[in-house]
């Protein structure tokens, strides 16, 4: 007997294939927006961070639900993806993408907000006295100083991606290859009393969080490397 | 004409905090200035005005011909189109780099000019061995030594220098004095030193501007400006002459060497000055004792002959200060109004100046 079923295969595979396209994403978009927190002085910097912060407390039934609001036919977001001609987002895989980006949100940005808070600005203005002009500075100093924040930001927002469950439920639903990811998966097999597979699958997760965890610490710089 | 004959003009104003910054200096296009003033004085938000880094300075920076900021016309030049070298008072190494790294990053940057002694630099700052290190096991003065040829290698226009001894111990302190000195000697690059340590600046620096309180209090030569009696109660401790000559001498026995300076020769500790070399040295205004005639029997070895300026006010009470002519140096004794008045004195009046050779070790 296999140890997992195709469609458990179909649901793995999916899920792989979501968290990476989510967190390659969250890194691009997430680490101008970090910069941005890290080095503002505006007023908006406050509610914008608290906005960021909102998906860490929020039930992930009431994000679902209010995505599936703002992304449904009747949505501005909708509406407006529809009048572009495009296919509605809810109950697909990028529908599924969209949400889990604002779910994984504050995992991936909060890291990279604090790694470049903890490189600080004197590095940039050395940088910067030597010639290095905006974009060569970040890429030359603020980005490798951040590294440790990039691979923990990166960490993070793979495994919380991997590990939802209530977002997935309210806008992707439970369709196979399409949106029908490992949690909803297990809990598929715990509904139809398949304990056995529901195990295997739980490990799985179980298994892949930890190794997750551990890479995280063992890539970062040890407690007395850096002082 | 290169664009540092002109030298820089900044005059800037700006808040921080309580305090309102007002400056307006004007440096001569060769040589160190130094930024002299009491902690809090706002000397370093002076510095980081003029590279730029303080955005909410209002005015205007020019510098040769180059327009570096007008905040009527909203002219603002980044600080990395400036070409100038910053060292911080902390060296700031980019810890993901090697020192070589370090070293390159400027250099890189500007195009890696032939001009500019890479190897020569690296030679005379001893970073040869450290090269291929991490900046993480580097001790204080090898760091500062390190970000100080960094900014060097980056082919700075001018200098900019922002207490960069003050972190460090005595020993590494007086080798980076000694790597300054012989840089001010050779290099034709326009600097300014930031420094609350006077004796720092009596031997680097060829200008001064004294800050106070966010203001410019006094400007100019480095000798006339720290002999004037008008400088505020602030910089009291500042007060002195600075005297430049040769060594002529060397008492291996008594372990002092002599220096000949307009006015006069000094005998003083010798450290590790060699006969012919020149040589600068502070005579604090507290360390200088007025006598009517030479004495015989006096332990100070250094008697000389002068005649008296002008006398003004201390920021005591009880004390004046003395400005004196040793016949082409300008010395500053400060003595109690007491020892004044019952000497009679009056400008014009020829009277000694009695130096402790042991005041003039660094």
């Amino acid at each position: 007997m296999a140890l997992l079923s195709d469609q458990d295969l179909l649901a793995l595979g999916l899920t792989l294939r979501l968290a990476t396209t989510v967190t390659v994403l969250l890194l691009l978009l997430g680490a101008p927006l970090a910069w941005w927190l890290a080095h503002t002085h505006s007023r908006w910097r406050r509610p914008l961070a608290a906005v960021v912060a909102l998906p860490l407390v929020l039930p992930p039934t009431v994000l679902g639900f209010y995505l599936l609001l703002l992304l449904g036919p009747n949505g501005w977001v909708g509406r407006a993806v529809a009048a572009a001609g495009l296919s509605a987002l809810p109950f697909t895989f990028q529908g599924l993408v969209v949400a889990s980006m604002l779910y994984s949100l504050p995992f991936v940005v909060q890291p990279l907000q604090n790694a470049f808070e903890s490189v600080g600005v004197r590095p940039l203005e050395v940088a910067s006295c030597l010639g290095a002009g905006p974009l060569d500075r970040f890429f030359s100093v603020a980005l490798p100083m951040a590294l440790p924040g990039v691979l923990t930001a990166t960490v993070l927002g793979f495994a919380h991606t991997v590990g939802e469950f209530g977002v997935v439920l309210m806008i992707g639903g439970n369709i196979p290859g399409q949106t029908r990811v490992l949690s909803m998966r297990i809990y598929d097999h715990v509904q139809a009393g398949e304990y056995h597979q529901a195990h295997v699958l739980s490990l799985c997760l179980l298994l892949v969080s930890f190794v997750a965890l551990l890479c995280m610490s063992l890539l970062r710089p040890g407690r007395h490397a850096r002082d | 004409m290169t664009e540092a004959r002109h030298g820089l003009h900044a005059k800037l104003a700006w808040r921080r905090g309580d305090m309102v910054l007002d400056v307006d200096i004007a440096l001569p296009p060769t040589g160190i200035t130094a930024l002299f003033g009491p902690s809090g004085a706002g000397k370093t938000s002076c510095l980081r005005a003029i590279a730029g880094l303080e955005r909410a300075s209002e005015g205007r920076v020019t510098f040769g011909h180059e327009v570096w900021q007008d905040s009527a016309r909203r002219v603002f030049v980044q600080p990395h189109r400036r070409r100038l070298g910053y060292v911080f008072q902390e060296p700031s190494l980019f810890v993901h780099r090697s020192v070589a790294g370090n070293l390159d990053y400027g250099f890189r940057r500007a195009g890696r000019p032939a001009h500019l002694d890479r190897q020569g630099l690296i030679e005379r700052f001893g970073l040869r061995g450290l090269l291929d290190r991490g900046v993480g096991g580097l001790s204080g003065g090898e760091r500062q030594r390190v970000s100080m040829v960094r900014a060097l290698l980056s082919d700075p226009a001018l200098l900019l220098f922002d207490e960069p001894l003050s972190a460090l111990d005595a020993n590494a302190r007086s080798d980076l004095l000694g790597c300054l000195e012989s840089l001010h000697a050779e290099l034709d690059l326009p600097m300014i030193y930031v420094s609350h340590n006077i004796d720092e600046v009596a031997r680097l620096a060829d200008h001064i501007v004294l800050l106070d309180q966010g203001h410019v209090v006094a400007q100019g030569a480095l000798q006339a400006t720290l002999t004037r009696l008008d400088l505020p109660p602030a910089l009291a401790e500042a007060m002195g002459s600075v005297i430049e000559g040769a060594v002529v001498g060397y008492d291996a026995h008594d372990q002092l060497i002599e220096l000949d300076f307009p006015g006069g020769t000094l005998w003083l500790p010798h450290r590790h000055e060699v006969v012919g070399q020149r040589l600068r040295c502070r005579i604090g205004a507290r360390d200088v004792v007025l006598t009517q005639a030479p004495l015989a029997g006096t332990s100070a070895l250094n008697q000389i002959r002068c005649r008296i300026v002008a006398m003004a006010d201390a920021d005591h009470p009880s004390q004046c200060l003395v400005q004196l002519d040793a016949g082409g140096s300008t010395l500053l004794a400060r003595i109690t109004r007491r020892s004044w008045h019952a000497q009679g004195w009056a400008p014009g009046n020829e009277a000694w100046a009695q130096v402790k050779a042991v005041a003039l070790g660094l």
